[in-house]
């Protein structure tokens, strides 16, 4: 029975949904507002029309060249995701079709490796960077992020392979496939959603990493999060200047997001669906 | 099915992850064990010495540590409350039949690509403000004074900024979850005359049931890690209203530069995490099988 | 112009012999750290002038925040990484990072004129008379207040006030139907933010951190004073919200004329004299921070961003030459005639004031000398002390202890405690870590 939701309750609907999307996003947009805004129209009090002087991105620019950190950005996020998912494909899949009593217990350890506070084992950390030369070096946080979140990623293609169903493998096997064809033809095919979120999902979270890319950071691999550390909170309220770097920080991880959302949503369930 | 040879193949495919993540685990967590036995400040390094439980004594002795403890875990139920709930609604909201789907989708989203720190930056500075903030602007403009919202209600705040970031993330499980529902099911319901809430309540929920339980867990990992919001905003003050157990290990780590002391600390928090970890999979895990 | 630059070259091309001639001949990079304030992103901005004068140096800077830069740089110094040549510190690490030995003591040679370095400030970067850190500006503090306001409100404030007409000026320009408020201070928790402005409110007011067997003296009647008249002034002549307020939203309420007095930072001075910036800016006057009637101490504040050498670093030389011209008359000389005078660095060198021009242009220059002059960080409460240090005391736990204690006062502040409670707190805090620290045996 095709429902017929009555136009009214439509329009209704579609005021609520709006109206409560922009207030999530509105605290985003009001910063790509001020971004546009010159100093002082900035604390002049509320405005959402700006003069859109690009003023302040070119302030910041000339002040930081926002190209290095980015470039480094860039590299760290897919660096370490491409790293993580070579490790954590083999062990997701081994968990996932042939399981064994503690493959649950394993997995629950590691999602408990991410309790330990970042802070309390920066000390050590940091002399472990100092006498091995990966100080300041990108392939050094590559290796690091990708520790930090090896957990989360094998978790989530866990789930995600789980949901194949071992009916179809049978069935190949059946028909005399062999491992390789099985893994190739079959398997590959259906695994590539839940490996595109992941992907995504580890990007995102790698790009906004703040504390370990700071710390273990000078010139060479500083990050876009070293970026907004050198605008935030300077002498006097600069807040169009503040808006602008954080704008450019957000903006190629929000874009990307934006993009490939779809993908996102497809893989991004943890198992969440039966 | 599973034979000896393909047993064998799957415990060298796991093995890369496991032990990387054990050596990731052990390496620092020893040195912190071992630091958590010393009188160690990085602004003395001449003056190490032997400290015995000494460093654990005095972190849990801290005036602060049961408040930081209350508000590690008055943070991680607030957030986890206001963004199932909200979660929830959300995406009902959503499935709804209207008009710009993809484009509220992505508004709604948007938030969870914010790095942290721009996150706190931008409600501090733009949002909450009490002089230049936004809310302080609704505020004058229904009369009302503005609210000074980080003196006065300075958990609450970082609570709402977390949630802020946080609910995007459910929102989107949830949706998932709530789109993979049968709607044959849910038409049937209909048709026999179960009203909303009932169809809420029987139907819908115990669907969401495994989503939600994925939600709580993968973000009570986070937010018991949570610092950089309240050292953007609050400092963890006035006072110690909004420190937390991590702000706590922090203070000690970098305004103390005690490395004896945070190592005690992390080892605490640790403990502390594990518990909560283990409680929650007694209630919550079974939903995950 | 041209006669300043070419001075300018003369000068540098000297300090590069100077500080050697293998700085000049190797190809050198300076990794350079240093805070997001005015002056040092202007000098970022002429590290060309300095490259081209020493083509073999090649200047990589790291701008951070204050609070991460400080992190960053005190784990890199303690654990000798050797990821920075040149640090921006100030004057709280300078002794107690010298007294460690991980700075390179500082010597230059005539041409940078040390002896025109203001002499507080230059005592305040040494340890047993060698200097371990090169002044890039200084502050003390001031009362900026509004000329306009007081006029109208029929007050007056003398050159050298007190704390009691301060109170009454606040009091008779405080008109908060019109968003005018008598007195803006500092109110965010932090050793740097308001513990800055109460530990020298509190020096003017007789009381001391310490007494000589290192016991907090929160429990006595200067603390309880100082605590009880800062709220006062605040509660009733201060903005909204002063619990947030620190240097910056207080420069910002003052610069859209918001508040009648403002007690901070010289620096302050001139930001809010800055036509561009500031809506009151021919409307300011200057005059020394209060003191307490009978209490001969001005709060005895002193700061200096200070560019200094670790040990760990393996460009000691190039990095000498870098601090020599970043600090020398030239440099100033070098903003005066590319941004006008008032952009020149203050507080660090006598020459700047004696310089016609710079008075000329620079209303608060009088008053930012007379400040650092009276700035006393050798003893900086009319009590005994053991301690040095004017608005903070020069011991490593000071960080947390003070930002703890100015947690507490900020709490009070937000009418969260009382002043009894507040006091309590930070003295069984400050007496708590003190007793780990093992200065209290």
């Amino acid at each position: 029975m095709a429902r017929a939701t009555s136009r009214n309750a439509r329009v209704g609907w579609t005021v609520a949904a709006w109206f409560v999307a922009l207030l999530i996003f509105f605290p985003i947009l009001y910063t790509i507002i001020t971004s546009l805004k010159s100093e002082q129209e900035a604390i002049a009090g509320f405005d959402l029309i700006p003069s859109f002087t690009l003023e302040s991105y070119q302030t910041v620019q000339s002040q930081n060249n926002y190209w290095r950190p980015f470039t480094n950005s860039v590299i760290l996020a897919v660096g370490s995701t491409i790293l993580a998912l070579i490790v954590a494909i083999p062990a997701a899949w081994a968990m996932a079709f042939s399981p064994t009593k503690r493959t649950k217990d394993i997995l629950m350890w590691m999602l408990s490796t991410k309790m330990m506070p970042a802070v309390a084992v920066l000390v050590p950390i940091y002399l472990i960077f100092l006498r091995t030369g990966l100080m300041d070096t990108r392939i050094g946080l590559t290796i690091l992020l990708m520790l930090i979140n090896l957990p989360i990623v094998v978790w989530m293609l866990y789930t995600y392979f789980r949901e194949i169903p071992g009916e179809i493998l049978e069935a190949a096997r059946m028909d005399g496939a062999s491992l390789r064809d099985e893994i190739l033809y079959v398997l590959t095919p259906m695994a590539v959603p839940g490996i595109a979120s992941t992907l995504l999902l580890n990007i995102i979270l790698a790009w906004n990493e703040a504390f370990w890319t700071i710390q273990l950071t000078t010139t060479n691999a500083a990050p876009l999060s070293a970026f907004i550390a050198s605008f935030s909170s300077p002498q006097g309220l600069f807040w169009a200047k503040l808006s602008a770097a954080s704008v450019m920080a957000i903006a190629p991880i929000l874009v990307l997001g934006w993009f490939s959302q779809k993908q996102l949503v497809r893989g991004l369930t943890f198992g969440a669906v039966k | 099915m599973a034979t000896r040879q393909t047993q064998g193949l799957a415990r060298l495919m796991r093995a890369p992850a496991i032990i990387l993540l054990f050596v990731w685990m052990i390496v620092p967590l020893c040195m912190t064990l071992y630091y958590s036995f010393l009188n160690y400040n990085l602004l003395n390094p001449t003056m190490t010495s032997w400290a015995g439980w000494f460093n654990y004594q005095y972190f849990y002795t801290d005036p602060a540590f049961f408040e930081a403890i209350r508000n590690t875990l008055v943070l991680v139920l607030g957030v986890l409350l206001i963004t199932v709930v909200g979660g929830i609604a959300i995406a009902m909201l959503i499935d709804k039949p209207i008009w710009g789907q993809g484009v509220v989708r992505i508004l709604v989203i948007s938030p969870f690509f914010v790095m942290p720190p721009v996150a706190a930056l931008i409600w501090k500075n733009m949002i909450m403000h009490p002089s230049y903030g936004v809310l302080a602007d609704v505020a004058q403009f229904f009369g009302a004074s503005p609210v000074d919202w980080f003196a006065q209600y300075p958990l609450t705040a970082i609570i709402l900024i977390v949630s802020w970031q946080w609910l995007p993330f459910a929102t989107l499980i949830l949706l998932t979850s709530l789109q993979s529902l049968d709607t044959e099911q849910m038409e049937a319901a209909e048709m026999d005359g179960a009203p909303a809430h009932s169809r809420f309540l029987y139907l819908i929920l115990p669907h969401m049931a495994r989503a939600i339980t994925v939600v709580i867990l993968i973000q009570t990992i986070f937010l018991l890690g949570i610092y950089a919001e309240i050292l953007v905003t609050t400092n963890g003050g006035p006072g110690t209203a909004s420190t937390n157990l991590t702000f706590l290990i922090y203070r000690a780590a970098r305004l103390n530069f005690d490395i004896g002391g945070a190592a005690a600390g992390g080892i605490i928090a640790v403990i502390l995490a594990n518990i909560v970890a283990i409680f929650l999979m007694r209630v919550v895990g079974r939903n995950l099988d | 112009m041209t006669m300043t630059f070419r001075a300018l070259l003369g000068a540098t091309a000297l300090c590069a012999t100077a500080a050697g001639i293998a700085a000049a001949q190797d190809n050198v990079t300076l990794t350079i750290a240093t805070v997001n304030n005015g002056d040092m992103i202007r000098m970022q901005g002429l590290t060309g002038e300095f490259t081209a004068a020493n083509p073999g140096i090649t200047v990589e800077w790291v701008t951070l925040e204050e609070n991460i830069l400080r992190e960053r740089v005190t784990t890199d110094i303690a654990t000798q990484g050797g990821q920075y040549d040149i640090l921006t510190i100030g004057t709280y690490e300078v002794p107690i990072w010298a007294k460690q030995g991980w700075l390179a003591p500082l010597e230059f040679d005539e041409a940078y004129a040390a002896d025109d370095l203001i002499p507080p400030v230059r005592d305040a970067l040494s340890v047993d008379g060698k200097l371990y850190a090169a002044p890039f500006y200084a502050e003390s503090a001031m009362v900026m207040y509004r000329t306009d306001l007081a006029e109208a409100a029929g007050v007056t404030i003398p050159e050298s006030p007190t704390w009691t007409d301060i109170m009454n000026a606040a009091k008779a320009m405080t008109d908060k139907s019109k968003e005018q408020y008598g007195i803006c201070l500092r109110g965010k928790p932090g050793w740097g933010e308001n513990m800055a402005f109460l530990t020298a409110m509190a020096n003017s007011y007789g009381a001391r951190w310490f007494d000589t067997d290192w016991k907090p003296q929160f429990d006595s009647a200067e603390w309880k004073a100082t605590l009880t008249d800062y709220l006062t002034m605040m509660n009733e002549y201060g903005p909204p919200g002063a619990s947030s307020n620190g240097f910056n939203e207080n420069l910002s309420l003052f610069q859209q004329g918001k508040c009648g007095i403002w007690i901070d930072a010289t620096v302050a001075a001139s930001f809010v004299t800055d036509p561009e910036d500031s809506t009151v800016a021919d409307k300011v006057g200057f005059a020394q921070f209060p003191n307490k009637e009978g209490v001969d101490n001005h709060g005895n504040w002193l700061w200096a961003w200070s560019l200094a050498i670790p040990t760990s670093s393996d460009a000691q030389d190039a990095a000498k030459t870098f601090i020599a011209w970043a600090t020398s008359k030239g440099y100033t000389e070098l903003v005066a005639s590319k941004e006008g005078w008032r952009a020149a660095p203050p507080g660090t060198r006598t020459s700047l004031y004696e310089n016609a021009e710079y008075q000329k242009e620079a209303p608060f220059a009088e008053m930012t000398l007379t400040a650092i002059n009276a700035a006393n960080t050798q003893k900086a409460s009319v009590q005994d002390i053991p301690y040095t240090g004017g608005q903070f005391v020069a011991i490593p736990e000071f960080q947390g202890i003070g930002t703890a204690v100015g947690q507490q006062f900020s709490a009070a502040l937000a009418g969260q405690m009382s002043v009894d409670d507040a006091l309590a707190g930070a003295q069984s805090n400050t007496t708590r870590e003190m007793t780990r620290a093992g200065y209290i045996k």
